[in-house]
Formats: C-alpha cells, structure tokens, sequence
C-alpha cells in the first residue's frame, strides 16, 4: 500500500481543498483512492512522462526569450457539482453586468448619473479609450470571452479576486492538460465523470461568428497574435487550429478604404472578424502607440466604421480597473438588480481618505494592488515584505493613491501539489473561461487553476513560475462516504461508474 | 493561404531537405577523405566547404573536425545540420496551425535533441544515418497527414528546388575529383541511394557517364536533377491553377522548365564536358526561381501591382 500523502501537511489557515486534517474531503475521495494506489516511485515516473510529452507537444510558456515546458501538477482538483453549479451562475451574472456597464459606459453613462460610480473613476483609468466611445459592437458583444479569476477563503467559500475581459489567456493549457492527464492518470479519469472541456473551440468559434458585421453570411474569422516570441503564441495557434481559422500576424494585414484584409497566395482577402490577442495599446498605431509594430494601420477606424469586429472589444480594460472592481457588487445590483452570487475579496480604496489612513497604518498586514496592473506585476504582500519595501510602497501610495488598492491577505485554498518528490500543500486560484455569442454566457466546465510551486506563494501568475492542475467539475452528486487517507485497498468493486 | 505561411511551408521544405542533403554528402566524403590515402585532407575539406558555400581564409588551418563543425555541429553555421533542423523547427512554429500536429511533432523532437545536447554528442558517421531517420520519419509523416492543397504544393517546391541545388553540389563536389574515377561516382551513387538503382538499371556496367547521366537525367529517379526539377514545376503548375493558352506566365516556372530542358535537350557529352559549370547554372537557377516565388506568392498585397492580370 502506498503512502505518498503520510507525510502531507495542510496549511492552516488555508482552505485545503482535498484534506480535513487526515480525512479526505468527500469530493476527493474517489481520487485519494486512486492515487493511493500508485507507489511514490510510480507517480515519479509518471510525472516524468508527462513532462517529456509536453516538451515534445511544444506546450510551452516564454519567460524572458526561454521557452520552457508549462508546468503541470500531476494531482488534479475536483469541483463538486453543485459548487460548479454556484460558480457557473455567478460568472454569468457577472459578465451580463460588466455586458451592461461597458454598453453604458461608452455610450449614454447612466450609471454616472444615477450615481453608482464616480465618471471620475472610469475616465481617469489608463484603459478608458475614447476611440472606443459610440461604438455599437454588431450583436451588442464586447466580451466574447472573460477570465474571471476566483479565489477560495479560508471558509472555502469562493471569491472573484479580478475581472479579465480584455484578452484573458490560459484556455488552451485548459484543453492540454485534460489530455495530458488522462494519459498520466487514466485509472482515475476512468473512475470518474468528468465534464468535458474540449469542445470550447467550437464555442468560441460561434461566439466569433455571431459578432461578425451585419450582412456578412459567411463571415472569415481570424486570430491575431503578435507572433511566435510572445508567451502565449501556443495558445494563439491551438485555438487558430482547432478552430480552423488562420492565425494573423500584423504584418499580414493591410487597411484599404476602411475595410481589413490579409495578404494570401491568391492578393487580398476581406477580414470580418478579429479575436485578437494584442492588447488594445498595440493594435493601431495611428490611434495608440505610434511604435507598435505588432497590429495594423487602420484596424480601429475600420472597427469604427463596422467594417471588421475586433473580440474582445476595445477599451473593454475599463472593467479589468481593480478601482472599477471594489464597485462592481454595485454595478450588478444596478444593472440586474440581483445580489452578487460570487462575492468580491474585501477591498479598501486607497483613494477614500479615511479607507487610506486605517491601510498606512497596517501596510504590514495587507495586501496592495496596483489599479491597473496584471500578470502580478507590482503587487505588494504585506507580511513578505521587508520594512523598506513598506516604506517605498507608503511613498508611492501617498504619490498617486487613485491608483491602488488594497486587501486583506487571502490564504488562497490549498491543493496537494507534486514538488521536488513530494506532495506539499499549495495555493491555487481559479480562472474560469466565459464565452458570450450574445445569447447565452457559456462557462467552461473547470477552467485554470493556477498553481504556485513555491511553498507558501500566494501568487500564481505563469509570469512569476506558476504552474497549473487539471481541473475537474464532476458530472455526478457527489456521494458522501466516510475514507481516510491511504484507506484505498477492497474499495475498487464499490467504484463502478458514478 | 496566408503569403507568410506559404513562405514558411517552402521554407520547411527546404531546410529539412538540406538536412538529409548534407547529410548524405558529408557520409560519402568523409568516408572518402579517411579511406584514401593519396588524398590530402585539408584539400578536401577546403573543396567541399567551397562547393557548399563557405569560404576558409588560407591562413586558417582546416582539417575533418572543423569541416564537421560547419556542416553539422555548429547551430550559428548556415551550412550545417543542426543550424537547417533549427531554422525548419523555427519555420513550422511560425505555421503551426498549418501543420499537421503529427507533423510538427516530428519536427519539434527532431530539434529538441539539438537544444537538449544528444545532437553534439552523436559521432560521425552515426550522426548522419540519424538525422536521414529523422527526416525519413519527417517527410513521411508529412506524406501520411497533410491535405494535398497549397501548403503542400509549397513543401513540395521547397524540397525539389533545395534538392535540385544540394544535388547539383554532390554532382559537383565528384567531378571536381573524379581523378578518382569510378569508384567516386559509386560513392555519389550511394550518398543519393542510388546505387542498386543505378546497376539495375545499367545491368551492371559502370562508367563516369552512365553514372552522371543517371544522377542528372534519369526521369524516373527521385533524387535525379532532371526528376527533382519536373516535380518543382509540376508543383508551380497546381499553384498556378489555370489552364494556359500560350507560354508560362509565372517566372519561376520559366526559369525551372529552361534549365530542365537545357538539361535534358544536350547531348551527354555537352553537358559533362564543364559538368562544374553547368552545375552552378544550376544553383543560380534554384536562387533566381526562389526569388521569383517570393516576389510572386509570399509578397502578398505587393504581388498584386507587380503582376498585373
């Protein structure tokens, strides 16, 4: 009988996802079972082969010019369903409310007048973009897809830790990693029933069709990528792929009389639709960045004039705004008039004078965000830092308080994690993708869950050495039986099929 | 298709047929080089260099392991194997949505054992037979999953036009020392695996000519000039698409279809008689047809005011 999870330790505070001291969690059950049944060497050179095929696949992430094999924890996380079930719903509240705030935002700004938000907050943010005001994207859509990154607390309950809907990525690790680990794990896959996660291309595709500009029947979709030297081009050419779709660069592109069209062996062909995956800042030089050599002269005046959709919308970064964010229960009552059903993290605006004086007073507790940073950049974790990191972070607070935010340290949920030969508890978050054809919010059973490798990191971006896990939503009820840990022999009769 | 991807399926072409090509020369010559006695081996690496396009100070001495080392080892070399199977790689990562997943495969592990250090650590003459494995299984996958539409037509005119060119160079690199007769030719003859080919079809006599007729004539020989140069204009023709009244429009296709027939309407004699010179005629047309493909086909918008319609 195995022992690989004797000596694993839970991290408390922290939520840990699979244990309750040495008692697995019921959704985890059927898992710590089969796992048990593997010995620690037999995981290793699981791990191995996992990480071989990977390299071989070129499923990589660069960091710095490096490409290097995207890490994948051999352990997956299950979500039961009826947790999915809650995720699921407040994903799609939350995306028709960011829906409706952009709509408003760029057009009549009711909800300025109705008082619900300051007009000061939206258009003092680097991400407003006036070349975006007026615009009626053709079924109403700016957000075709979203990343809506959710923390677990200490109680276990999920919280939405920031919006993405400007050009959220990970999806394509979503897809990998589920082959991936039926390959690795293929008794546990087969004990379970899991949701499938590989038809998002197809989602993705109608989703893109259906943004296309009016009277277009046949519309030719694209993806735009800034080439083979950005760190997600696999994933920019997997999606182009699987939804058979050509993957454009800049360069392939040329505007003529306000219409988009791409270089081929046969002249010029008409573009309708671009899921582009260039922030906004680089998409034009005429209208942003005059140095940017990645996007194409001409493509927003083209959008402007309905010629070509651009998905994700421009100047959709106005909600991704981490100010925007401590408003956004608000946002959802006002344009729903519902209770958010996924709670935001507590956040304290370091521009209300008083919410400021009570943060500099405890800096060395707290957790403080840039407004409009991503990727982890810039983020200071109070209790990590050395008194002179505090000091330099008081100073740039009282700079230019508008432009962070502050939160309590959440102890992100744990998940047994494979590490230097052994499983330690580590943190993850979770990113579940949303696809909007403008008829329906469709979430991604499962989505990204983040891993920090590290031990006690609480920062999980791929950008600062995260890695991810498999995520699995079950398709069944879960069934509450009482096992504890290694508890894994005469048990495989009872566990037909779900 | 996109002009950028079309450039980067010739490209592949190219470079994974330049792989096997160097390959395959550097197996004969080596051989040779270590069997002769009678010859003088900085010559010979010095000659072999020149005819694949490097250029040796004299004042630098050259021996078997700095030849190796431009023509196989060294990734920032333009001649060598290793720098090919990169640029290949690079090409395909460039149009992996094109490529088959099998296909880009193929040619990711290939690479990886560059980056991963096998690659510098495997001797010659095993070295060589790997990387003909290599592009077997490459060339074969693509022939096993790729749809047979324009990105194939452009691999397909990337290899016959790079092995038009290699081929030209093994050509070239016998009769600059054909002083060592027939059994040179023989070795060429095997670089090429064309050996058995080569006597069953002769049945049995050796001569020089008989060998560079079959090397550079025969129609029916996959890795003949003249059969090479036929499956790049065949290529160029399924581009081009359109039935024709008159004469060829497309430059390329003029350019390869007139050193075919330079090649094939000469006597045998003619032609060997500066078989060194005829075959640089024959680089210079692979170079001049490769820039009228870019100029027409991966230029994009460009194509379209240089050749009106």
């Amino acid at each position: 009988m195995s022992q690989i999870f004797d000596a694993y330790e839970t991290r408390d505070p922290a939520y840990d996802e699979m244990f309750v001291g040495s008692e697995l969690r019921p959704p985890y059950q059927r898992l710590g079972d089969s796992l048990g049944r593997l010995s620690a060497s037999e995981l290793i050179s699981r791990v191995e082969a996992m990480q071989a095929s990977y390299l071989d696949q070129g499923v990589t992430f660069d960091i710095g010019g490096e490409e290097r094999a995207f890490p994948l924890d051999i352990v997956p996380r299950v979500i039961e369903r009826d947790t999915w079930a809650t995720i699921d719903k407040g994903v799609q509240q939350r995306v028709k409310a960011l829906e409706l705030f952009l709509a408003d935002v760029y057009d009549e700004g009711k909800v300025f007048d109705d008082g619900v938000i300051p007009r000061e907050v939206i258009t003092t943010s680097s991400h407003y973009h006036r070349a975006a005001a007026g615009v009626h994207p053709p079924n109403g859509v700016r957000v075709q897809v979203s990343g809506i990154d959710l923390v677990r607390d200490n109680t276990g309950e999920f919280r939405v830790l920031e919006d993405n809907v400007r050009v959220p990525s990970g999806v394509s690790y979503v897809m990998t990693n589920r082959r991936a680990i039926s390959a690795a794990l293929p008794e546990a896959i087969a004990e379970h029933r899991i949701r499938p996660v590989a038809n998002y291309p197809q989602k993705l595709l109608a989703a893109l069709r259906a943004a296309a500009p009016a009277g277009v029947a046949d519309p030719n979709v694209v993806v735009l990528t800034p080439g083979v030297y950005n760190g997600a081009y696999f994933e920019h050419a997997l999606l182009a792929r699987t939804m058979g779709v050509e993957l454009v660069e800049g360069r392939d592109l040329v505007c003529r009389n306000g219409q988009v069209l791409m270089r081929t062996t046969k002249g010029l062909a008409p573009v309708h639709v671009i899921y582009r995956r260039i922030d906004d800042e680089f998409l034009d030089p005429v209208h942003f960045r005059p140095d940017s050599m990645l996007g194409c002269v001409g493509l927003i005046d083209a959008a402007r004039m309905g010629n070509v959709t651009l998905a994700n919308a421009v100047g959709n970064g106005v909600a991704d705004d981490k100010l925007v964010y401590t408003y956004m229960p608000d946002i959802i009552r006002y344009y729903l008039a519902e209770d958010p059903i996924i709670k935001n993290v507590d956040t304290w605006r370091m521009g209300d004078a008083s919410s400021r004086e009570e943060v500099l007073d405890r800096l060395d507790e707290l957790v403080l965000k840039p407004v409009d940073g991503s990727g982890g950049k810039g983020i200071v974790i109070g209790p990590a830092a050395s008194a002179r990191e505090l000091e330099v972070l008081r100073g740039k607070i009282l700079e230019d308080p508008r432009s962070w935010i502050a939160q309590p340290v959440v102890q992100l949920s744990t998940v047994p994690t494979f590490t230097d030969g052994s499983l330690g508890a580590r943190h993850v978050d979770l990113r579940p993708f949303a696809v909007n054809d403008g008829d329906k919010v469709w979430v991604l059973p499962g989505g990204l869950t983040r891993v920090a490798l590290a031990e006690g990191e609480l920062i999980v971006n791929s950008s600062r050495g995260g890695g991810s896990k498999d995520t699995w939503v079950l398709a069944g009820p879960t069934s509450s039986r009482p096992s504890g840990r290694g508890q894994s022999q005469g048990q495989s009769q009872t566990q037909g099929v779900a | 298709m996109l002009s950028r991807i079309a450039e980067s399926m010739f490209w592949i072409g190219r470079y994974v047929e330049r792989a096997e090509d160097t390959a395959r020369i550097l197996d004969v010559q080596t051989q040779h080089i270590l069997e002769d006695a009678a010859t003088d081996v900085e010559t010979a690496c010095r000659s072999l260099l020149a005819v694949m396009g490097v250029e040796i100070p004299p004042t630098e001495k050259v021996g078997l392991p700095q030849m190796l080392d431009m023509l196989a080892y060294d990734t920032t070399a333009p001649t060598s194997m290793a720098y090919a199977l990169g640029a290949a790689r690079e090409s395909a990562r460039g149009a992996r949505e094109t490529l088959s997943v099998p296909l880009w495969e193929a040619l990711n592990t290939t690479y990886r054992a560059i980056p991963a250090g096998q690659f510098k650590h495997m001797r010659a003459p095993f070295i060589f037979g790997w990387v003909r494995d290599r592009v077997a299984q490459i060339n074969g996958t693509a022939d096993a999953t790729m749809m047979r539409d324009e990105s194939w037509q452009f691999l397909m005119l990337g290899r016959y036009v790079e092995r038009d060119d290699m081929t030209s160079r093994l050509v070239a690199t016998t009769s600059l020392t054909s002083a060592g007769g027939a059994s040179q030719w023989n070795s060429t003859l095997r670089a090429c695996g064309a050996y058995d080919a080569f006597l069953r079809v002769n049945k049995g006599v050796e001569t020089e000519q008989a060998a560079a007729e079959f090397l550079l004539l025969d129609r029916i020989f996959p890795r003949s000039v003249v059969h090479a140069l036929q499956r790049a204009e065949g290529a160029l023709d399924t581009l081009e698409g359109t039935t024709r009244r008159a004469g060829f429009t497309d430059e390329a296709h003029r350019l390869i279809g007139r050193m075919r027939a330079s090649l094939e309407y000469r006597s045998l004699h003619d032609l060997l008689a500066d078989l060194p010179a005829e075959m640089e005629r024959l680089q210079v047309t692979c170079a001049e047809a490769t820039e009228a493909v870019t100029k027409r086909y991966f230029a994009g918008a460009e194509a379209l005011a240089w050749q009106p319609v």
